[in-house]
């Protein structure tokens, strides 16, 4: 069969992307000027300001967890030394190839909350004789050296064990292998996938969640927070992957991926989707049936307060509606649905982090969403427009791989 | 329950079993079963068999279970012997839910267990027979069934010339409760027929 190896980039894809980005840098310049550029060291001020830069924390962690999540994606069946997902391996890849730049962006948001002389979003900045006894238990923690220095080793990595990945991938596209060298190579891709699974094992799964949103609500701690975080963004990473292996099969690329393929990307937004309910029901129940006011104070904005539409909305949109429209065996098969529930998955998730972030620094009323939203857009439009940059850069099949094979007779 | 006589043909090799099916359905001759030691990709598809039904019986036991733990936490602990536990209204949905969870695997659990073997016609102390005690080990086995016009002789060598080997005509019970052979000694006691 002769296959499309190479992407070319539709004209009017670029148009969209850049409109989308577009939308997101006049909505940046929007809540700018309508929040973000209030002077003065008024409460009102201090609070008109951090609902700028909450909105920009949000869709930026968030869309730097869902891209990263795509190389966590690789990492983990490549670990498991799967072959099914080699038929569309490149699409995650060139996800993952996104988060050098979405990184950047939340690493200067991240450093323009913790430096900007603000303490609403992050109350543990204040100055370290200013902090209650609570916090200044936590100082070894959360202070902004080790903020600093760990979000920097954080993204770096990411970014840079995600490269070498990406490389080792991309090196034996123009020689085939002999078995022994295969062997190396199975072996080679196993230790560097592990290496990054430490490493998110270390951040994703742990610390970083901690510190960049569980820290807003700086007295309230979880140790569930961050295994939650993690299956928030990892469905709907695994629900931007599908979208994009839709797009490219309606171009007519991926030939060697079938319906096959996408039952088990559906699947995998099925199984997590359940996970994330799972984590997010352990947090909330402990809580719940304890019932100490000190660790109840997080859910009372949400639960109780003008949060509560949200809070069960979350719990629709990412519990109930995957439950019930993934479970059967057709509708994960049908392009339609999957793709229908790819963007409700990333939508819902998104709210998930909205209502992580906003209630710490607006517990008596929900912001208006819509900037946010448009925020949301241009970050979509940027993770477009990357996408299919480093799609184009390599062949779209990795025709080298010793388990190629076992994708192309792939059968659920 | 009637015994019914089939043609057995043995295959040892997918590459001939999957051309073999088709040739088979193709002629118009009706596969009663094929017998595999593991389960083969597409041989569903191959034989034309719908998908099994056993999904949705687990979902409804899965609701069943669901509805039984509500219903019946909900009429302890609000009506029968209201308990006040930490202070909880009486009607507290959170904390029941891990055990209205355990009852929904567990009905979906032992439900399609039973059922499987319901379909599957295993029970205990029912006695299987095989067409060939090699379909568990290293054998796939394909039976056809016959009825009173079609001619033995002719599906015997139309499955030798699809590639089957050691091809026999047996005489098995059918239907629910096939494989009674304790009760039936006779048939149970018979030798394997090997024609050819």
């Amino acid at each position: 069969m002769a296959i499309k190896e190479q992407y070319v980039i539709p004209k009017r894809y670029n148009t969209l992307s850049l409109a989308l980005m577009a939308i997101g840098i006049l909505s940046i310049i929007i809540l700018y000027i309508t929040h973000g550029a209030a002077s003065g060291s008024s409460e009102e001020a201090i609070h008109e300001r951090s609902r700028f830069w909450a909105s920009l924390l949000q869709n930026s962690v968030y869309f730097l967890l869902v891209v990263n999540a795509a190389m966590f994606f690789i990492c983990a069946t490549t670990l498991a030394w799967g072959g099914w997902q080699l038929s569309f391996r490149r699409v995650s890849e060139a996800i993952a190839a996104c988060v050098p730049v979405v990184g950047i962006i939340a690493f200067v948001v991240l450093m323009a909350v913790v430096f900007g002389g603000d303490h609403a979003l992050y109350h543990w900045t204040e100055p370290k004789d200013e902090l209650d006894a609570s916090l200044l238990h936590k100082h070894g923690f959360l202070n902004k050296t080790f903020f600093t220095v760990w979000t920097s080793i954080t993204i770096a990595g990411w970014a840079l064990l995600g490269r070498k990945i990406r490389s080792i991938s991309r090196s034996i596209d123009d020689r085939p292998l002999t078995i022994s060298e295969g062997k190396r190579y199975i072996w080679k891709n196993t230790v560097w996938s592990a290496i990054f699974l430490v490493l998110f094992g270390l951040t994703v799964m742990s610390t970083i969640p901690w510190l960049w949103l569980m820290s807003i609500n700086a007295h309230w701690y979880s140790t569930m927070f961050s295994w939650y975080t993690f299956a928030s963004s990892f469905v709907a990473g695994v629900a931007l992957i599908t979208l994009f292996v839709v797009f490219l099969k309606n171009n007519g690329y991926l030939e060697y991926t079938t319906r096959e393929h996408l039952h088990d990307l559906g699947k995998f937004q099925f199984a997590f989707s359940i996970f994330w309910t799972y984590l997010w029901y352990s947090q909330f129940m402990l809580i719940w049936y304890a019932n100490i006011p000190e660790e109840t104070i997080y859910f009372e904005p949400r639960l109780q307060g003008v949060y509560r539409g949200l809070f069960f909305l979350n719990l629709i949109i990412n519990f109930l509606a995957p439950l019930l429209i993934l479970m059967r065996r057709g509708s994960k098969r049908n392009y339609g649905t999957i793709t229908m529930m790819s963007v409700l998955i990333l939508f819902g998730h998104w709210i998930d982090f909205y209502q992580m972030v906003m209630p710490g620094i607006s517990p008596n009323h929900v912001p208006n969403m819509l900037l946010d939203l448009g925020i949301a857009l241009g970050f979509v439009g940027l993770i477009m427009f990357l996408t299919v940059r480093n799609l184009a850069k390599a062949p779209l099949i990795a025709k080298n791989h010793p388990f190629l094979k076992e994708s192309i007779v792939h059968h659920t | 329950m009637p015994i019914k006589k089939f043609v057995v043909g043995n295959f040892y090799d997918e590459q001939v079993l999957f051309p073999a099916i088709k040739n088979v359905r193709k002629t118009g001759y009706k596969i009663h079963d094929v017998y595999t030691p593991f389960p083969i990709h597409g041989l569903d598809t191959a034989l034309g068999l719908r998908d099994t039904s056993l999904h949705t019986a687990g979902f409804i036991y899965g609701i069943t279970g669901t509805t039984t733990a509500f219903s019946f936490i909900t009429w302890t602990l609000t009506t029968d012997w209201p308990l006040n536990i930490g202070g909880k209204p009486f009607f507290s949905l959170p904390a029941w839910i891990p055990i209205m969870f355990e009852l929904t695997v567990l009905f979906a659990a032992v439900g399609m267990v039973l059922t499987f073997c319901y379909l599957c016609q295993l029970a205990p102390f029912v006695k299987k027979d095989h067409f060939n005690p090699r379909s568990t080990d290293d054998t796939f086995t394909m039976a056809i069934e016959l009825n009173e016009r079609s001619n033995e002789q002719e599906i015997v060598s139309f499955l030798q010339s699809v590639g089957a080997q050691d091809v026999s005509v047996q005489l098995k019970e059918t239907g629910w409760w096939l494989g009674r052979y304790d009760k039936e000694q006779t048939l149970y006691n018979q030798p394997i027929e090997v024609a050819g």
